[in-house]
């Protein structure tokens, strides 16, 4: 069977990669593209490390055929900290800050999934609740840190993201 | 995952006539939003040298009301838009609570209806590439006599898988219908009458869908007025998980009586197992001497493996909590 010329876009550029058909989105990005960010942990569903954006919302790598992601927006997360200097920001993604300053990570197999799960929770929604950020994070498993770490990073992030608005309000 | 050529068929047609060609020894399956047909490929359960990916087909896209004040609900409708459907949240809830019960985020996105309709057993023997079992074509349910914590007590044998699937019990206590086309038309089907036993037929398929057919949508008829609906899963877990025991119910109350009743349960059998539960229930207020004549009705029967015995009582307790919760 053939390998096909697949042309994706991911982190805003253009690709074309040779993958046949049977290939993952994961598999491309981590094993023709290079970006290893997206981690390979169940490789059926079940963990969450293989979260990517496509079109913003979190999907599972492992579970994407490369070529039905063809005509989308991947965002890995080699992408975040670029997406948000391009959109006029300094330094890393709030979020990635968060989870910096909050320590939460062990041995950071996870994070890359959780990171890109809690990014697209705030584009959707800037001030969500913590029954809501559980919510949308419990697609992402994690093994080492017992996930309070993590809902206190997201909250970091968001504290930083509504302190930095003009109307940002408390929480 | 073996290698197979991946076909993005034009249209609906072109969709059939493809998975016609290798339905029956499953070398062309079709591919909707794929997190459970990749799962099982990935385990060597399934291996087509053909996919068809029907994702992209508008026939079968949407959620919408038709003429006679039936909804349709696309076989591509994802299981988020289903949740995130604000008419279906006000008007049935049953089956928005059902869609925010299924699996994590990333996978509600992209799953779909007609693939949470005919998705494949969870049965650990089943998933495990290993194990050569019934529902694969060997001779020995494994189940029946090993792990079977999360098995059938009720419509079991030779099998005793669940169906893992919460939109069909939901969908059922509803009164819907799929409509299915295929090489030789179309035809629509009860979704109650859609699921098969172990003991009706071939053991290597949970439903009626014949060579080449195709889900195109679900139609879920108007309902009585005064309609009160709720899907009620126990998992393991807090965080996602397929159902222990699961009760979908629909209930019109009058002046303090029962007027319609619709019922069904998921994970305790190999298919949603529906209940009529509106001989006993039919002008009887809802207490506890009625509610218990309905989950005697719904368990007459019940048989637990040596490992899942639970699950009769709590089938009962969550049968008892629907009722109490929309009476
Ligand atoms: C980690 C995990 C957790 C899950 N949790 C749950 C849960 O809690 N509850 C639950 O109900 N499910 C659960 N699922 C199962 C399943 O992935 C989803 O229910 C989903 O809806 C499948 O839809 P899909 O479009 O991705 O199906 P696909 O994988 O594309 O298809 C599934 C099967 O249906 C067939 N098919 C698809 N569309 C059609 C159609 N239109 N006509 C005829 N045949 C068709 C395919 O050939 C395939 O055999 C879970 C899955 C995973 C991986
Ligand atoms: S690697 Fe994709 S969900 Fe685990
Ligand atoms: S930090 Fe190790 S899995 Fe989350």
């Amino acid at each position: 069977m053939a390998s096909s010329i697949v042309e994706l876009k991911v982190n805003g550029d253009t690709v074309e990669v040779a993958a046949p058909d049977h290939f993952t989105l994961l598999e491309v990005l981590r094993y023709r593209l290079g970006l290893t960010g997206s981690k390979q942990g169940c490789d059926k569903g079940d963990c969450g490390a293989c979260t990517v954006l496509v079109d913003g919302e979190p999907v599972l790598a492992c579970l994407t055929l490369a070529r039905l992601a063809v005509g989308h927006e991947v965002t890995t997360i080699e992408g975040l900290m670029p997406a948000h200097l391009r959109a006029g920001g300094t330094g890393a993604d709030p979020v990635q800050e968060a989870f910096d300053r909050c320590g939460a990570l062990q041995c950071g197999f996870c994070q890359p999934g959780m990171m890109l799960s809690a990014r697209a929770l705030l584009d959707r929604e800037p001030n969500p609740s913590r029954a809501a950020i559980k919510g949308a994070l419990s697609g992402n498993l994690c093994r080492c840190t017992g996930y309070t770490q993590i809902i206190e990073a997201v909250e970091t992030a968001i504290a930083a993201s509504t302190e930095r608005a003009p109307d940002g309000g408390s929480r | 995952m073996e290698k197979f050529e991946l076909l993005q068929p034009k249209g609906l047609r072109e969709a059939v006539l493809a998975l016609a060609e290798g339905d029956a020894d499953r070398s062309t399956m079709v591919l909707a939003g794929g997190q459970d047909l990749l799962t099982e490929m990935k385990e060597h359960l399934a291996e087509p040298s053909l996919v068809v990916d029907i994702s992209g087909l508008p026939q079968l896209a949407g959620i919408g009301e038709v003429k006679d004040g039936s909804i349709r609900l696309g076989a591509n409708a994802t299981i988020a838009q289903i949740a995130g459907h604000p008419r279906l949240r006000a008007d049935l809830p049953i089956l928005t609570e059902a869609a925010d019960s299924i699996a994590s985020p990333q996978i509600r996105s992209v799953a779909t209806l007609g693939g949470n309709l005919n998705q494949r057993p969870r049965c650990w023997y089943y998933r495990n590439e290993e194990a050569f079992c019934l529902k694969k074509g060997g001779s020995v349910c494994y189940a029946a006599e090993g792990m079977n914590k999360y098995n059938a007590i009720l419509g079991g044998g030779p099998s005793y898988i669940v169906h893992p699937s919460d939109m069909a019990p939901a969908l059922i206590a509803l009164d819907a219908r799929v409509q299915l086309v295929g090489p030789d038309g179309d035809r629509e089907v009860a979704l109650a009458d859609y699921y098969t036993l172990p003991s009706d037929g071939p053991m290597t398929s949970e439903t009626v869908r014949a060579n080449g057919e195709i889900v195109v949508d679900v139609i879920v008829p108007p309902q009585p007025q005064g309609l009160r609906s709720t899907y009620l899963k126990f998992k393991e877990r807090e965080s996602y998980d397929w159902a222990l025991a699961s009760v979908a119910l629909a209930v019109v109350m009058d002046g303090g009586v029962v007027r319609h009743a619709r019922m069904s349960l998921g994970g305790v059998a190999p298919k949603p197992w529906t209940v009529d539960v509106q001989g006993v229930l039919a002008g009887r207020p809802v207490n506890d001497e009625t509610v218990a004549k309905v989950a005697d009705l719904a368990l007459d029967g019940a048989k637990a493996l040596a490992h899942n015995g639970y699950k009769i009582p709590l089938t009962r307790g969550l049968i008892a909590r629907a009722f109490q919760q929309l009476s």
